[in-house]
Parts: C-alpha cells; structure tokens; sequence
C-alpha cells in the first residue's frame, strides 16, 4: 500500500472508532442461516482492507481488538496502522506481510451469520487455498482494476471451480485508481466472462468497488452511479444458499449417510438397542425408506430416526442423526446407508482430479491410504493422466510425477471398493483425502470424477 | 424442514466428536468448568445418549479455581452418571520441583500444561476434546479442527495438515496426541444462544452477583479463597458484578453488571464493545503472539 493509501486507511479505522456501535437486540431471535465464503489472495491485492472493511462497516471490530492493532502498528518503523494485523495471526505472516494458512472469521449480520474463509493467494500455497475452499459455498475472487484478469485471477477461479463453489462473485477492486471509470469495469467483466466459459462456474456475479474508501463494500458507492447492483455485503446477505430438501431432487442430492460410529449402551433395559450414529451428508431420510448398505449391499429398512434421544419421521442434510433398521444388518464405521432407488458409483478402480499436498513426489506405483466419507482403504496410483496448469488452464500428458502444489487428474485402484458421487454432482460425498502411510499426513486432495474406464 | 445456523453448527460439532469415537482408542474430554467446556458435554450427550460417552471428562485443576465453578463440575459429572478425573497442578509443582510463578499478577495458568502433558501420558490419552474457538484470539483462527501436537504437546502452526470437507485425519504415531475443538466455528454468542435454547445449567457466577473484590490495573479481581494477595495500594470493593469467562481467579476478571438472567447476559454481550478475552483474560495480554507462543508450549 502506498504511504497515502495508508494514511486513509488510517483515517477509515478511526473514523470507525468514532461511530456509535449499533447493534441489532432481536439479532438473535431471528433463524438465520449461515454463509460460509472465501477471499483468496495477498495483501498487494487488497484482500486484508476488504476484510478490514467488511468488518468495520459491519460493526464487527471490537474496540480492544482495535486497539491490539493500533499498539502492534506502533512497534513498526512506519507507524502506520497496518489492516493485516487484523487479519493475519500468525508471527512468521506478520513479519513477512504474507497470508501462508487459512484463518476464519466470523461475523453476523441482521440477515445472516458468516464465516469468511481468509486464504492465501500465492501460487506455494495452493494447499492451503484448496483446505480453505473446500466447505465454500461462495468465493470472492479479487481483481485489481489496474492489473485486470491477471494470472492469480485465473488460478483462483480454477480453484474455485474445482472445488465446486457454486458462487463466484468478481470483486474488481481499487476502482478508486482508475478513476472510478465505467469502461474498465465493463472491460474486465467481459475479459471474466471468457474465462469463466472454461470453467465449471455456476453463478458469477461483478462488483466494482474500492475496499479503500469504503465503495460497493458495505456502503453503496457515490461515485459509481452507473453501477446499479449491489454491494457486496447486499449480494453475501441474500445470494440464495438454500439446501434445505425443499426442491431437491433425488439425483441433485441423493440420500447419504456414512455411519461413523454404533451406539449399542448394552444395559438391562436397552438390551437390543443398536443406532448408526452418523451425519446425512446429503439428501433426506424418512422413516420406513428401504436403504442399501455399501460396500456390503446389504439391504433392510429405516425403523427409526432418532436425534438426542427424540424421534423423527424425516431427517435431512446435514443434520447428525442416529438410525435404527429393521432388521439385523452388518454394519460398522465406514459403511456408507443409501436409500435404495440412488444408488452412488461403487468401484475400485476411480478416476479423480487431485491437488498434491506433499513435499514427497507423487508417482505411479506409489500407495496412500485413501479416506472417502468415513470408509478408509488402501489404493495405489495406476495412472498419472495429465497434469492441470493452474494458470494456463494447459493439460501436459505424459507426466512422471507431481509435486507439491500440482494439480492432475489420476487413476487410482483400491484395495476395497469405495462408494461416492462424482464431486461435481454432489460435493459433500465426492470428495476424498489421500494420507501417507509412514506420516500420516494427509498429502492430497481428491474430487472424485467417477469409474475409470 | 430447515436448518438455521445453530442447528448446522450443532451438527457439525456432533459429527467432530463422533469422528473422536470412531477415530481414536483414548480420547478425553477437557472439562474446565466453563461454559465452552458445559457446551461440549451437553453436545456430547446428543452424540452418544443413550450410550455412555466414549471418553472421560478430564479436569487440571490448578487450585486457583472459583468454588462455584468446582461444585458444579462434580455435580453435573455426578448427574450424567459419567466418568470426571481430576489432575492437580498442586501435585504437579511439588512431583517435578516446578519453580511457581511470584509477583504481583502471578498465575498458575501456564503450569497447567506440564499436569495436561503429565495426565496425557499417564492415561496415554491420544486425542483429548477441547472447547476453544476461533473467535476467541487470532492464533486460535488458524488452528484446525484436529490438531495434531507432537510428545510435547507442541503446535507447529507451519506443519498443519490440510482438512478438507469434513473429513478429518486422525491418524497418528504413537506418542503423538490431537487436539480436537468440535466448537472451533462457534462465536461467543453463539455458546450463549444455544446456552439458551437448549436450556443449559450454568454455574452462578455467569450472572450478577455481588462479591468481594479488588480493582488491579483497571480490572475486577475477585479476593475469594485469597489466591491473589491485596497489596497495600489496591482498592478494595463491594460490586455487583459477573463473569463472562471462568479461568483461574489469578487471571479472570470479572465485568460489573445487573444481568442475572441469560436474556440480560446475551443482551449485554450483544451491546458489548470489547472482545470476550480482551475484557476478562490477563494471560493474553502480554505480548502480540502471546497465545501462539502458549500453544507452541503445548497449551490447550
């Protein structure tokens, strides 16, 4: 940031400070729902004032946190007050003035409850970019006006895209440098709109704003009059997120249920009784629904849904419920309960993008242990069928090994079948971590594409 | 059917600690006394009732700890009909030589983690269920769900392994332990909204009160059970007061207030312009990282 930039920035927190705290009282009476979203990048490109700004404006500093960054600006040379304070935690980040690991931030606002997934954006930690969209509904992908689609803009949205967000919002960012000129922002959307033809994304939404001076953020800009949308915060507050099982349909959000653990109390009175603890991560469940059971095929019916104790006639995602069946079936953790009539992929040989975590080479030959809902299996990598250039969106075939930070779709063979839907189809069962055997870390990240052929 | 955000976060810490069951062979749950830690049992009884819970409540208390905080410790461990162990930092000081902490603001706090490290050896816990969040302190953003701590119980805030969906690792070597915060996504007001809804017994110190304390650099210090020792220049008073944490006595303060009921608390929290930590914790107030550097020690 400039020394300028810096002082008006200054200025804004203050100005803050000065401004009565309103809150809402009946905040807490209203159901509201909860939006969880990512801001990926650096603090070059503005990520640290946008949060910065979304937080003040939105009453959400509290005046010791405030403080805290005003005494830590104090020890450096400028004296400055220094937004990423607020935004970076940890030392190493502070002293380099990078973002290196996600960091979540919470805040609320009369209509909903948020969850900002603050996530680095340079291309070494894709990693942890990739961790931090991975329970994403929404990412903003920051764009500064001066620089327009720019390389890290089109890793982002691929990364966007491969995780699945289904809302892409274009935050064209430092509008206050070009003049607030209508021309660049039209420039930049259409520049967007091819790109976004390549990918996967759903819904892509543009805002020009200056994070800065507070335009387009919060507030609605006055120098902007051309531009008739809504700020960001207007779009976060009601971009439709609704997953409730209204309206789903079976194939869109099919019936999961991966059992993580059986309740059995064997006492005197509970003699017989047997629940599968676990969460729907998708889909709805209702009492008398005849049910599979994977990888065993095993089938019976749903006799009960219980939930602390209290019976339902219907559960959905992504409540965590307990089920009983009908009848005796072997079941323990790892198995995956489907309704019937939706049946997932079951396989053993799979064919899957990967984002590789690990400082080891990934190569053909090699065996992790791979961990798809609650089932865990051995698998060994058959094919490495080309690698993605995270930039230039390239497929290079022919490839020996990936490295940390490499994107690649691969073949992999497991010991037992796995059962999933394709990530792009239902991602709360489609995605799947790899962990290394000796380590136990886990080093890759899977969006499961379906059975190879 | 609808889910509002409550329900969802809910859910998604019954599913943390069912992952802790499913997962690991020893695990714990640290119980302080605290409202995080009442949360984490009444989410814990959702997650295993009618079964027993798979683990038992583990307090370190450090001798420094409000009488309320303690009676009500053992009468909810005595009213679930489940297992408390309790580990002194008293014993820990005279066992290992510890030299105490002295002065003017001295705290046990930071002992507690040689009895934590102590009874996780002991009961060769490998994943001990704690209550800390997010929200609470920006080293506390960065950490993960399942945190992985070596023999010494240390955070390597660079070697964190990446979580993805809600897919947890838990694998680990032996010696290794993990820390698991099924409430890592929770803010203050969401504990006490729920606190609410679900209708959940609170020590009384939560609400107004009166007492005995002593103001110390601005703050509240209550005088029970004499753990902090007037100096002739504090100023002894009579307030109606209550806490918004319960800590150690050495280092909770406590906020003036009239709110003796939980819709006057949650209201008071609401129109509150200071941080939960910020008002009532002294231990973090000493440096930039002070709480980074704690975890890296092996705290919770």
């Amino acid at each position: 940031m400039s020394e300028r930039a810096n002082d008006r920035a200054a200025g804004a927190v203050k100005s803050v400070l000065r401004q009565p705290l309103i809150r809402s009282f009946t905040l807490s009476l209203i159901k509201m729902d909860l939006l969880r979203f990512i801001t990926a990048g650096s603090v070059d490109d503005g990520k640290s004032t946008l949060i910065g700004r979304l937080l003040y404006d939105s009453k959400s500093i509290l005046a010791d946190q405030l403080e805290a960054i005003e005494r830590a600006s104090k020890s450096r040379d400028d004296g400055e007050i220094d937004l990423a304070l607020l935004t970076d935690g940890l030392r190493s980040e502070r002293e380099q003035g990078i973002t290196i690991d996600v960091a979540y931030r919470y805040f609320q606002t009369p209509k909903r409850k948020f969850i900002i997934v603050d996530a680095p954006g340079h291309i070494q930690y894709t990693r942890n970019m990739v961790t931090g969209a991975s329970n994403c509904q929404l990412a903003v992908v920051l764009v500064d006006a001066r620089h327009g689609v720019a390389e890290q803009t089109r890793r982002h949205s691929l990364i966007a895209s491969l995780l699945g967000i289904p809302h892409i919002v274009v935050a064209v960012n430092k509008m206050d440098l070009v003049d607030y000129s209508q021309d660049v922002f039209s420039n930049i959307c259409i520049h967007y709109a091819e790109l976004a033809k390549k990918l996967n994304a759903h819904q892509v939404t543009y805002i020009p704003m200056s994070a800065l001076n507070g335009d387009n953020v919060v507030d609605r800009s006055t120098t902007m009059p051309w531009y008739e949308g809504p700020t960001l915060l207007e779009h976060l507050e009601t971009v439709g997120i609704d997953d409730d099982a209204e309206g789903k349909t079976e194939e869109r959000h099919p019936a999961r249920f991966p059992v993580q653990y059986v309740i059995r109390p064997q006492t005197a009175e509970l003699h017989d009784y047997r629940g599968y603890a676990g969460k729907i991560t998708s889909g709805l469940f209702r009492k008398g629904d005849a049910i599979t059971v994977l990888p065993s095929g095993e089938t019976s019916t749903i006799n009960a849904i219980e939930i602390a104790e209290e019976h339902l006639d219907e559960a959905i995602s992504p409540m965590s419920v307990v089920l009983h069946l009908a009848t005796d079936v072997d079941i323990s953790r790892g198995d995956l309960i489907v309704r019937s009539n939706s049946q997932p992929v079951s396989t053993q040989t799979v064919d899957a993008m990967l984002c590789w975590m690990d400082t080891k080479e990934f190569k053909v030959g090699n065996k992790y242990v791979l961990q798809v809902g609650t089932a865990r299996t051995r698998c060994s990598v058959r094919e490495i069928t080309y690698q993605l250039n995270v930039n230039t969106y390239e497929e290079t075939e022919d490839v020996e090994s990936l490295k940390l930070n490499d994107l690649a779709k691969v073949v992999l063979r497991t010991a037992q079948p796995i059962s999933f839907d394709p990530y792009q189809k239902n991602r709360a069962t489609g995605g799947a971590i790899l962990i290394d055997e000796t380590s136990n870390v886990t080093v890759g990240a899977l969006m499961l594409v379906g059975e190879a052929g | 059917m609808k889910l509002d955000y409550l329900d969802q976060l809910e859910s998604e810490a019954i599913h943390i600690m069912r992952e802790v069951a499913g997962q690991f062979e020893r695990p714990a749950l640290l119980f302080s006394g605290g409202k995080d830690s009442i949360t984490l049992v009444h989410l814990a009884l959702k997650a295993f009732r009618p079964g027993k819970f798979p683990f038992p409540l583990v307090h370190i208390d450090t001798g420094h700890n409000f009488q309320e905080a303690l009676d009500f410790r053992d009468d909810l461990a005595e009213r679930i009909g489940e297992k408390l162990i309790v580990r002194y930092v008293e014993d820990t000081i005279r066992e290992k030589k510890l030299k105490e902490p002295t002065g003017r603001n001295a705290t046990r706090n930071g002992l507690q983690t040689f009895t934590l490290l102590d009874a996780i050896e002991e009961f060769e816990f490998d994943a001990c269920i704690g209550g800390a969040r997010r929200d609470e302190e920006k080293a506390r953003a960065k950490e993960r769900v399942f945190s992985v701590r070596d023999e010494f119980g240390s955070w390597d805030p660079k070697r964190q392994r990446p979580e993805l969906w809600n897919l947890y690792n838990g694998r680990i070597h032996k010696g290794e332990n993990v820390r698991v915060f099924p409430i890592s996504n929770w803010t203050e007001l969401d504990v006490w909204n729920y606190i609410r809804r679900e209708k959940i017994a609170l020590p009384s110190i939560y609400f107004a009160h009166e007492r005995e304390l002593l103001i110390r650099d601005g703050k509240l210090m209550a005088t029970a059970g004499g753990v902090i020792k007037p100096e002739p220049d504090d100023q002894l008073v009579t307030r109606r007061v209550r806490f918004r944490t319960v800590g150690d006595i050495s280092c909770t303060a406590a906020s003036e207030s009239q709110a003796d009921t939980l819709d006057a608390v949650i209201d008071e929290i609401q129109a509150t312009r200071i941080s939960e930590r910020g008002e009532t914790r002294m231990d973090d107030q000493l440096s930039e990282a002070a709480m980074e550097d704690r975890k890296k020690g092996g705290y919770f």
